[in-house]
């Protein structure tokens, strides 16, 4: 299955693929009107360890902890792909809880959100990776 | 062709099927359901009153998923004896089942404490089920004055679901604070704070001593008038099946790592099950979703012939009450390590190199970061733990830990 992989020595730390993110699953067409003075709340985030910059979003684990853990049911393993029924999420973050790279968060809904490869919005593949521009998050298939 | 029988229908049940399912997909499988529904979220019977989800989200799984699965479920009646030497389950209506395997994954019953007077109140509950939830909507009207005995998460969580239903909540507990399984004094005051900012009532360090009808007489002598009670004072393991066979229990059916009871070809697990937790070192019974859900799952891996083993569990919890959460995991044993911040508290507990367990209330964001420390028993020398004590992230586990967890499958 694709994945969204990360080549920790390419990043440049410019956070470029969290705006497209958060743009990517606003569901607005105008990146301005979407994003201008808003507090982005992304599904991948740029950590720092001294000089390297890396970026995290889920893994899509092959054992997914998460969807073990839902207590409604939300979250779901299909192809690979570990999706969120937002419909069917309460909130309770007991995901959040057991995650251990802290790849779901709290959204502004009251459900939880987490990165679904853009397989459903409309951009139909990973914003993040198609956004970087120097190739450090690939998306591609590792087994 | 294997023959599997599954008792119970909840959480745990579902982790059998799908773990049975992952290496056979031709055995039969039988579950014996008391509860006459398809399998729905226990947690959600609140979320529910709260108008928050509805009968059809609330589904664990799919409507078609026994058909699926190829499960055939015997709704509505409940399994009275097991007899492991003949292989066979009798139900309450005499019928036997013969099986090959067969995991009890019966849950826990409410506990309803022995109160005087307490059969002379006429709109009396539990909140335990779908059933019980239904019946206390009920029960309400704009006008009702509830009282609710236990300031436990069920206790709490009934509260919450009812609040925009009845004209007063008072929740009372013989504990001296709120959450007390999970929660010291400090933390529990946040939390009570929050509930009665809802305009949720208490009564802490007090229970009630009778009932004279509508009345509760308390222990302090305060008497409190109401026309609807909760009883959520605690649950207690059904063992009864596993107990009466011959098998081994405490306060829940002992099971081992394979979720293997003592008596041969039987297994258990969920609710009503104990099994070691790792930060304390204890059996005790953990009565979480996530955990049914997981036992589960390797007891079905086991049953059909695969090896699974659960040797990292724990308690732990995630709560939230109109927007402010708390989690918690594992013991509270060792040094602890506090940072107050806006909304609430962090506290982790450290001991032998090792995180043993943790309390945050309010900034919750990638708490799991944690948990996988417990989880994992990762030496704590072995990763940056100043930096992680402040915020959660993977830059203090280093390059190799980030290589093979961003780079590769996992
Ligand atoms: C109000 C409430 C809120 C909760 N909130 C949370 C939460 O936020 N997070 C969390 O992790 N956990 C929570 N829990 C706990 C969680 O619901 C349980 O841990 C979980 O449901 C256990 O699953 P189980 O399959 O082991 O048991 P159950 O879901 O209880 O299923 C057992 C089933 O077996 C049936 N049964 C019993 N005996 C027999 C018999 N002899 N024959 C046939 N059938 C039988 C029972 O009727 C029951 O339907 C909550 C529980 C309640 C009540
Ligand atoms: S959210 Fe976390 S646990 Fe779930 S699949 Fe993604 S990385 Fe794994
Ligand atoms: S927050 Fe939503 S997705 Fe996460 S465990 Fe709770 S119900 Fe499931």
């Amino acid at each position: 299955m694709k994945r969204v992989y990360v080549n920790e020595k390419w990043c440049l730390g410019c956070h470029l693929c969290e705006y497209n993110c958060a743009f990517a699953n606003s569901g607005e067409s105008d990146m301005v009107r979407a994003l201008r003075k808003k507090k982005i709340v992304p599904n991948i985030r740029v950590e720092e360890d001294g000089e390297i910059n890396f970026a995290v979003s889920c893994r899509h684990c092959s054992e997914p902890i998460c969807v073990k853990s839902c207590i409604s049911g939300a979250l779901t393993k299909t192809d690979g792909m570990i999706s969120i029924d937002h419909d069917k999420c309460v909130g309770c973050l007991t995901c959040v809880l057991v995650c251990p790279y802290g790849c779901v968060r709290e959204s502004e809904n009251g459900a939880v959100q987490k990165c679904e490869l853009c397989l459903n919005n409309t951009v139909g593949e990973p914003a993040c990776v198609k956004g970087c521009p120097n190739r450090a998050i690939i998306f591609e298939d590792r087994g | 062709m294997k023959n599997y029988v599954i008792i119970g229908n909840g959480a745990a049940a579902v982790g059998v099927i799908e773990g049975i399912r992952s290496l056979d997909r031709d055995g039969k499988i039988t579950v014996v359901s008391r509860e006459n529904r398809h399998v729905y979220c226990r947690p959600l019977i609140s979320y529910l009153l709260e108008g928050k989800t509805d009968e059809n989200l609330m589904l664990y799984r799919p409507e078609d998923f026994y058909e699926r699965n190829g499960v055939k479920v015997i709704y509505g009646k409940s399994a009275e004896s097991l007899d492991p030497k003949s292989k066979k389950v009798i139900l309450g209506n005499g019928e036997a089942l013969d099986y090959d395997e067969i995991c009890i994954a019966a849950g826990s019953s409410p506990f309803v404490p022995p109160i005087e007077g307490l059969e002379s109140v006429k709109k009396r509950h539990s909140f335990m089920t779908l059933d019980d939830a239904e019946a206390l909507a009920a029960d309400l009207t704009p006008d009702s004055e509830v009282l609710i005995i236990g300031a436990g998460l069920i206790g709490l969580k009934c509260a919450e679901g009812i609040l925009g239903r009845c004209k007063k909540i008072t929740v009372c507990d013989l504990a001296p604070r709120v959450l007390s399984s999970i929660l010291d004094s400090d933390c529990a005051a946040i939390m009570q704070k929050r509930l009665e900012q809802m305009g949720i009532e208490f009564l802490l360090g007090d229970t009630v001593s009778r009932f004279e009808g509508e009345k509760a007489i308390m222990q302090s002598g305060a008497a409190v008038g109401f026309d609807v009670l909760v009883t959520a004072v605690g649950v207690r393991a059904n063992t009864s099946l596993v107990k009466s066979a011959g098998g081994e229990t405490g306060r829940g059916i002992s099971v081992d790592t394979r979720m293997r009871t003592t008596l041969p070809s039987v297994y258990a697990a969920g609710d009503c099950t104990e099994s070691l937790d790792i930060t304390s070192g204890v059996k005790k019974v953990m009565a979480i979703m996530p955990l049914a859900y997981i036992q589960g799952r390797c007891a079905g891996i086991n049953m059909a012939g695969g090896d699974e083993e659960l040797n990292n569990s724990f308690p732990m919890n995630s709560i939230g009450f109109n927007g402010l959460h708390c989690m918690s995991a594992g013991s509270y044993d060792g040094d602890c390590w506090e940072q107050k911040t806006e909304r609430g508290i962090k506290r982790l507990y450290t001991k032998d190199n090792l995180l043993k367990g943790f309390i945050i209330i309010g900034d919750i964001d990638r708490a799991g970061i944690y948990t996988s420390l417990i989880r994992n028993k990762t030496p704590l020398d072995s990763v940056d733990f100043e930096l992680l004590k402040k915020s959660p992230s993977l830059a203090p586990f280093g390059k190799a830990f980030r290589d093979e967890k961003l780079g590769g499958v996992i």
